[in-house]
């Protein structure tokens, strides 16, 4: 399915976001994510369904002051 | 080399924000290094217990390469998320929320930018995000402009510590404007915190001799040619410029007074 993560269009096989992260090959403990505009906890990442079009953002801390 | 802390040398108080107590006055950031071990020195050396981070999107490719946090141990560290590059109080709230969601603490070093040659604050703006996010429980740290009415509102806004600049972002112009700062200390029951525009040691020892709780730094020791040796520098004036505020300094005079007896002198 086609979505949008961070900023970019993917394809992907889609699923639970816990699935995307593991498509992705991201550590779900490393990042946030926010799913059309709501962020989504941890514990709840595997319960959430995506949907094409849907926005998703990853985020994590890097340098700054 | 090893060196005592103004706490341990000096009558002093450690400092406390939002109910967590911290020893060293000197927080850092952790931007514009030439490379992470470099930044993890640095950190050393200044011998912060607070280290800012700002947060972004992961690259997709190299994720795992990319976030500090594989360079930093946030056990031995606080670590003060920002709103940094925020342009609206939305945005601002928006990033605040995702960086509590990182799960290390509750605190965030609110930044909503107003002008992007000057990266100044954008009061309004600033204080419309700290009302909101103060009642989520977001302990807040707010970069201001030196303004004392300003500080006077985010502080009845709830924010945990006012950070007003000492100058522009970057700009290593160090404090400019002392009186107001010091105004801003005295009025505010908060902490003080001055926040961005020291460019060297000595801007950090007379920012601290202003009498504020704590200073906040990036550029100035990571793009010193050696940031290394900065940090070390900066954590010396810190420590310097608070005891020196501590110990209260001389009355200024506009004509010369002897050290020396005048009198006992030869014919």
């Amino acid at each position: 399915m086609d979505v949008v993560i961070n900023g970019e269009h993917k394809h992907i096989r889609g699923g639970t976001l816990l699935e995307v992260l593991e498509e992705l090959e991201l550590d779900p403990r490393a990042v946030v994510v926010e799913h059309n505009r709501k962020i989504v906890r941890r514990p709840a990442l595997s319960e959430v369904t995506v949907a094409t079009g849907d926005a998703i953002e990853l985020v994590h801390f890097v340098g700054g002051g | 080399m090893p060196l005592t802390t103004a706490v341990e040398t000096i009558r002093d108080e450690p400092l406390t924000i939002g109910g967590r107590t911290f020893q060293s006055r000197l927080m850092v950031g952790t931007g514009k290094y030439p490379d992470m071990d470099t930044m993890v020195h640095a950190i050393e050396a200044s011998g912060a217990e607070v280290v800012t981070v700002a947060v972004r999107r992961v690259n997709l490719d190299r994720s795992k390469e990319s976030s500090v946090l594989h360079f930093l141990d946030p056990k031995k560290i606080f670590l003060l998320a920002n709103t940094a590059g925020c342009y609206t109080a939305a945005d601002a709230i928006r990033y605040a929320r995702l960086a509590r969601e990182a799960g290390f603490n509750d605190f965030v070093k609110l930044e909503v930018i107003g002008d992007e040659e000057t990266l100044l604050p954008d009061v309004a703006g600033l204080l419309e995000a700290a009302k909101v996010l103060v009642p989520e429980g977001f302990k807040v740290l707010a970069y201001t402009n030196e303004d004392l009415v300003t500080a006077l509102r985010l502080e009845d806004a709830g924010c945990a510590a006012v950070m007003p600049l000492a100058s522009p972002i970057g700009s290593g112009l160090g404090l400019l404007n002392p009186f107001s700062v010091r105004t801003i200390k005295r009025r505010l029951h908060v902490p003080v915190i001055v926040d961005a525009g020291v460019g060297t040691a000595s801007d950090a020892c007379v920012t601290m001799e202003q009498g504020v709780d704590g200073i906040l730094m990036n550029t100035a020791i990571a793009a010193a040619q050696d940031p290394v040796a900065m940090a070390h520098a900066m954590r010396l004036a810190t420590i310097a410029g608070r005891a020196a505020f501590l110990a209260g300094r001389m009355q200024r005079r506009e004509v010369a007074m002897p050290s020396s007896p005048t009198k006992g002198m030869l014919d």
